[in-house]
């Protein structure tokens, strides 16, 4: 028996905002990080890289701005009827899944940031500003270091799979309404 | 000369000769211990490259600068920016376009003492079939029988045709690229 459609307690504009600019970044970096990787030597694919380099910096940054409000932000509790209605496993999964993503908003750029040095590129934001390495120019770093720029890349894209997956549990399977939380629009 | 003998008269006429040549004759160049790099900018990143392969003459006697005299030749099939992408396109016809122009040269035509070890090497740098006139400042460094000449010029790619076509945009490729090296040579006089 579905549960009916509830108006629970949402998330804040900010956070709201934040979300979705996040969710916008990650497909657009994952989309163009895919693409690039593939293409011969040509002024395209340097175009592409030092954009996604430069783009993958706002995510850092954006990272650091949305962590730094989520830990002065509680978000909602789930709907009592949500949480109780969530096998135990889910509860785990819940809260693993956006501590890892989380986590992984940091990881993935910084691996990227990383590899990027280490290979001898330092990262120049916009072409103007020169961003310090934090690692040494070494091609056998940069070597140990180009596919963990890639497992966590896939890693963070299987989470985000996994959190959409959720939402259309929710959505259309238990049809609770959670997704309402998140929308942005009217209160 | 009665007393001569033909041994005596050769090991004489080797040391004449010996001493005639320059002081200078067997200077050389320890690549090992030598480097010759270079810092581009690709979309304002200093990315740094360097020749493998290359080689001097050298006949430098800082008490004969006029007659002093440096050359060199670099294997442009030798250039790497440690980054294999990147290196298979440098032999490459828009690049340094190898199989035409396998080397560039450098050749002295004037060395000025500025003091402090230090010099100003005028002279002829040809890449891909252009030459330009360089002034190179070179500062030497004596340690036992090594001595070090370092310095660095900046030079502008384009003027070599160095990246054609859609590399030639300087907004992506800066013109500017900054040369420098760090030359071992033995058997230099005192400075």
């Amino acid at each position: 028996m579905p549960l009916p459609t509830l108006r629970p307690a949402r998330y804040g504009s900010m956070a709201i905002a934040l979300h979705w600019l996040m969710a916008i970044a990650l497909v657009g970096m994952f989309a163009v990080g895919l693409y690039m990787t593939g293409l011969p030597f040509s002024m395209q694919r340097l175009k592409l890289y030092n954009w996604h380099k430069w783009a993958g910096v706002c995510v850092l940054a954006l990272a650091m701005l949305r962590l730094l409000w989520r830990l002065g932000h509680r978000p909602p509790a789930l709907p009592a009827p949500v949480a109780s209605a969530m096998p135990h496993w889910q509860h785990i999964a819940h809260h693993g899944t956006h501590g890892l993503l989380y986590a992984l908003f940091f990881v993935v750029p910084l691996v990227g940031w990383a590899y990027s040095s280490a290979a001898g590129f330092p990262i120049v934001f916009l072409g103007l500003l020169p961003l310090p390495s934090f690692v040494p120019v070494d091609p056998a770093l940069a070597e140990a270091l180009k596919p963990w720029h890639w497992i966590t890349a896939y890693t963070l894209a299987a989470l985000v799979a996994l959190h959409v997956a959720a939402v259309v549990q929710h959505q259309f399977i238990r049809r609770d309404g959670l997704l309402w939380r998140m929308l942005p629009g009217r209160r | 000369m009665k007393h001569s003998n033909p041994l005596t008269t050769l090991v004489l006429a080797s040391v004449a000769l010996l001493a005639g040549l320059p002081a200078f004759a067997q200077q050389a160049l320890v690549p090992a211990q030598s480097q010759i790099t270079f810092v581009s900018k690709q979309m304002g990143v200093p990315v740094e490259g360097r020749f493998r392969k290359f080689d001097a003459q050298v006949a430098f006697d800082p008490a004969k600068l006029a007659t002093s005299k440096v050359s060199f030749t670099i294997d442009t099939g030798s250039a790497t920016l440690g980054v294999k992408e990147s290196d298979a396109e440098l032999p490459k016809a828009p690049w340094f376009n190898v199989p035409k122009f396998p080397q560039a040269t450098f050749q002295s035509t004037a060395i000025k003492a500025v003091g402090a070890g230090r010099y100003e090497v005028a002279g002829k740098l040809s890449i891909k079939g252009s030459s330009q006139d360089v002034t190179v400042p070179v500062t030497m460094t004596q340690n036992g029988a090594t001595t070090m000449a370092t310095g660095s010029f900046p030079i502008k790619r384009l003027a070599f045709k160095i990246g054609e076509n859609e590399w030639a945009d300087t907004s992506m490729v800066a013109d500017d690229v900054q040369v420098n090296f760090k030359l071992a040579l033995t058997g230099v006089g005192k400075i």
